[in-house]
């Protein structure tokens, strides 16, 4: 076992493999989403198609990487979450344009690019994680920055790509001025420094830490499932989660997606596996895997997110608010938003 | 290019070698070659940090006002504190503890002298995870001390937080002593014994002894290991950022992921380069002219004093205290949470190939950088006084920069290569692979080389420094070549020291994080991907299997290291040098 392990090992070391020359089918994907939450989809995809799916997962860097690959770049596929970095790939002219009657037919159009370089595959819901005492029901987000939460907000850091995009979603509304009384109001209002992950939220409400925050939609199902494990189901559990919404307007999403990339050797079956990725058994899977809304009308949800109550999308382009992510950054580091 | 390396091989101490005898001609054209080797590694190490400055040019520097208005000063005071707290806690947990286990004799002592290596086997930002989840106001240890004080709820009870930066420099100092411990301790070893001796004659206390003979004369180690320790803390960022410790470099992926701002990220990165090579050129120029070096009469390693009555069970829980915060009681919580998973879901199948890859990769940078760390170290005695220790400089700014930011800087350099490679195979061959460098293994080897160089190159340094200049010098007056130098007189003198640093480059290999993420090929995961891939979905406890298989091959070299090092330390090295 270890031998072929370290002759594989070698192999690659020496870069002997030529890639793409294989006689079945292959598609190469890079990903800055984890191996666990794309695996089970990766897995029917090669099971329904034969096709080979070879994979590494990259996090930051990810477009810096196949941009110095350049040309001979083995990337088919380039996949990504929050639709900054989606569209980051495209201005760096990492995508190409796809045209696909199927693509086109099941993501509706603000969940795609018009020219078909990116393409959102399922969505995440920005949602209030609250002390199960909290009265109301829903809550706006602009609310959050109330003086009557004052040393019961727990956040986390400003600058994760998560909180960013909202408050990118909150300059496009209402502009620069307001956006900074906003955060200042919200930072006044923090029970501790913005630290941890989204779970951190729920750990910190059971504990008592404070009595509100911000948390992604499928860490509430991810938690209460118990698939994280029986501690982070009581956390899950301790805390009632509301559906908030612009004042006026709706809940801020974002969203994982895929670009087919510039240079792919293997176009072809890199929209064969978008393709697949919308199809009702794939978007089916990023509901029941991951908790993720999908993106095509009529698929499944999962229990655990419609219990969450109904989904209503704030109008916003999802496009306007990745170009607004470069204000909200330098905005947070003004108010001192993570200090 | 050959002039210039020309130019480094002239440079030999004390003068050219004698211009008649073939041996002097062979000297001489060893020291071509060495000098050209040396301008090769040069060159290798700095291209990433010139493909940095060259992205940092293309920036218009607009990110300058904001950081000085919003972000520096707050930055920059969270740094220095961080840097200040981390480096008191290593130097006196470290250089503590190598003193405990060399001037001290007591049962368990081979054990603890192991045992205090363990901590740097972890990734710092699982030692976070594990210690969030133990000292949370819901964790275990809060509920029992509610339970005991009588408080029924969290609130009740509010302790300090852990997400703070006092949090993150004690986390961060427990884990990183071993950075400041290894050569301190491989120093106290070959240390000759009549100072040490001499001093406690004269009736001084042990305490002096160590604070006023022991520590002074360990300060190569000492500075050494620290400025080690102190850029880890510094480039940290996954313990810091889930810490909530806003550092420069924390910083630096802000402006980079956030913003798309690659130049203004490095940038940053740059400036923090220069400043942590200016530090470090300070504490040399205050150090410089002060003898470290023993003598080249024969000497013996200082006998340790055997401790009675309850002075053993002291020492021994005096030394376990750094054992247990940076390792047991962390490694505990992660053994108890992979027994839950493997119970729950069966071992991952994909953790063996994950461990060949590890070992693979880990193994043969290891190796390269062992042997590279020696040569460097050894260039300003051997190939030119003027420009050796300029190459020991350049060789080990890889260290001082954060791993993501070096592997982005590492990524136009290796296509440079590809582009060069491919274009004279097709030449030659008629045809070439599609990727040599980036893609493939070579690329992850070669990060890890620029990245991890510093390591050996200054253990090895720490360690020559004891090696009286007298005996290479006078090697080479007597006509002996360099590398016939090196083989004869260096080596034989320094290889605990190199051994030291070779364990700890493969440790921080084995547990290497941004490069590795970025840089590796298609299919393959190592143990640090694989652990990494869990935590950042929010499933850090299914990945703490591979954490303790991380801490399982960590240990493999301090076993090593036990069998090898430490009985020769205490014997075969005085048998040879007599």
């Amino acid at each position: 076992m270890i031998g072929r392990v370290e002759m594989f090992g070698l192999a690659s070391l020496l870069a002997i493999v030529p890639l793409g020359a294989a006689t079945a089918a292959e598609v190469n994907l890079y990903t800055t989403r984890e191996p666990g939450l794309i695996k089970p989809l990766l897995d029917a995809y090669t099971a329904k198609s034969g096709v080979t799916v070879n994979t590494v997962f990259v996090e930051k860097g990810l477009a810096e990487r196949v941009a110095a690959e350049g040309a001979r770049a083995q990337a088919d596929v380039l996949m990504t979450v929050d639709i900054g970095n989606l569209i980051d790939l495209v201005d760096r002219g990492l995508a190409q344009p796809v045209r696909s009657t199927i693509l086109e037919a099941a993501i509706p159009a603000p969940l795609r690019d018009a020219d078909g370089r990116w393409f959102a595959l399922s969505m995440r819901a920005r949602v209030v994680y609250a002390d199960k005492t909290m009265p109301q029901k829903s809550i706006a987000y602009e609310e959050l920055a109330d003086p009557k939460w004052k040393g019961k907000l727990c956040l986390r850091s400003g600058q994760h790509p998560y909180n960013t995009a909202l408050i990118a979603h909150h300059l496009v509304k209402h502009g620069p001025e307001k956006t900074e009384a906003w955060l200042t109001g919200l930072k006044a209002n923090l029970a501790r420094k913005p630290a941890g992950g989204d779970r951190d939220v729920a750990r910190d409400i059971l504990a008592g830490t404070c009595e509100i925050g911000l948390g992604n939609s499928y860490y509430v199902g991810l938690m209460r499932s118990g698939r994280g494990g029986p501690d982070q189901q009581k956390w899950g559990d301790a805390i009632t989660v509301a559906m908030p919404t612009f004042q006026g307007g709706g809940t801020h999403v974002n969203v994982s997606g895929a670009v087919v990339a510039k240079n792919a050797p293997n176009r072809e079956e890199a929209v064969k596996l978008l393709e697949y990725l919308v199809s009702d058994a794939a978007q089916g899977l990023y509901a029941k895997a991951d908790y993720e809304y999908p993106v095509k009308a009529g698929a499944p949800v999962d229990p655990l997110l419609t219990a969450l109550g109904p989904l209503v999308i704030d109008p916003v382009p999802l496009a306007d608010i990745a170009r607004s992510r470069k204000a909200a950054s330098l905005l947070l580091d003004k108010v001192g938003f993570d200090n | 290019m050959s002039g210039a390396s020309a130019a480094i091989a002239a440079d030999t101490p004390h003068g050219a070698a004698p211009a008649a005898g073939q041996s002097s001609r062979r000297a001489r054209r060893a020291s071509f070659a060495w000098g050209f080797g040396a301008l090769a590694l040069a060159l290798l190490v700095l291209s990433p940090v010139v493909s940095l400055v060259i992205a940092a040019a293309q920036g218009s520097g607009e990110l300058w006002p904001h950081l000085l208005a919003h972000v520096l000063p707050q930055a920059m005071r969270e740094t220095a504190l961080l840097l200040a707290g981390v480096g008191l806690l290593v130097v006196g947990l470290g250089a503590g503890a190598a003193w405990l286990v060399t001037a001290y004799e007591f049962p368990g002592r081979r054990w603890l002298e192991a045992g205090l290596l363990l901590p740097m086997a972890v990734p710092t930002y699982i030692v976070a995870y594990a210690y969030l989840d133990l000292m949370h106001p819901i964790g275990p240890v809060q509920t029992a001390l509610r339970g005991v004080l009588g408080y029924a709820r969290p609130r009740d009870l509010v302790l300090p937080d852990l997400r703070s930066l006092p949090g993150c420099i004690l986390l961060l100092g427990f884990v990183l002593y071993p950075y400041v411990y290894l050569p301190t301790r491989a120093l106290f070893l070959m240390q000759a014994a009549n100072l040490v001796e001499a001093a406690r004659m004269l009736g001084r206390s042990p305490a002096s002894v160590f604070l006023r003979v022991a520590l002074p004369m360990a300060r190569p180690a000492i500075a050494l290991g620290a400025s080690l320790a102190l850029m880890e803390a510094l480039n940290d960022i996954g313990a810091a950022e889930f810490l909530g410790v806003r550092t420069l470099t924390v910083q630096v992926y802000a402006t980079w992921v956030n913003r798309s701002d690659l130049a203004g990220a490095a940038q940053i990165a740059l400036v923090m380069l220069v400043a942590v090579a200016a530090l470090v050129a300070v504490e040399r120029r205050a150090r410089r002219g002060r003898g470290f070096a023993g003598t080249a009469q024969r000497s013996r390693a200082m006998a340790r004093t055997p401790l009675r009555g309850w002075a053993p069970a002291g020492a021994m829980a005096l030394g376990l205290v750094p054992v247990a915060i940076g390792f047991l009681i962390p490694a505990s919580y992660l053994a108890q949470a992979a027994a839950t998973r493997i119970a729950r879901t069966g071992f991952p199948e994909t953790i063996l190939p994950e461990i060949g890859n590890t070992l693979l990769y880990a193994g043969l940078a290891t190796a390269i950088a062992a042997l590279l760390g020696v040569l460097v170290a050894c260039a300003p005695r051997l190939v030119s006084e003027r420009f050796g220790p300029a190459l020991i400089r350049v060789a080990s700014l890889g260290y001082a920069l954060p791993g993501a930011i070096l592997a982005i800087g590492l990524l136009g350099p290796l296509a440079l290569a590809d582009t060069a490679v491919s274009a004279a195979l097709q030449a030659t061959l008629g045809s070439a692979p599609a990727l040599i460098g980036l893609g493939t293994g070579s690329a992850l080897v070669i990060a890890y080389l620029i990245r991890f160089l510093a390591v050996s190159v200054g253990t090895c340094e720490a360690g020559l420094a004891r090696v009286p200049p007298s005996l290479p010098d006078a090697a080479r007056m007597l006509g002996r070549g360099p590398t016939a130098t090196l083989r004869h007189v260096q080596l034989p003198l320094t290889w605990p020291a190199a051994l030291s640093g070779a364990l700890l480059v493969f440790v921080d290999c084995v547990k290497e994080l941004p490069a590795t993420l970025l840089l590796r090929p298609l299919n393959v995961e190592t143990l640090a991907t694989h652990l990494y891939g869990e935590a950042a979905r929010g499933t850090y406890e299914d990945g703490t299997i591979a954490a303790l298989l991380i801490v399982a091959v960590g240990l493999i070299p301090v076993a090593i290291l036990l069998r090898l090092g430490a009985p020769h330390a205490d014997g075969r090295a005085n048998r040879r040098e007599s």
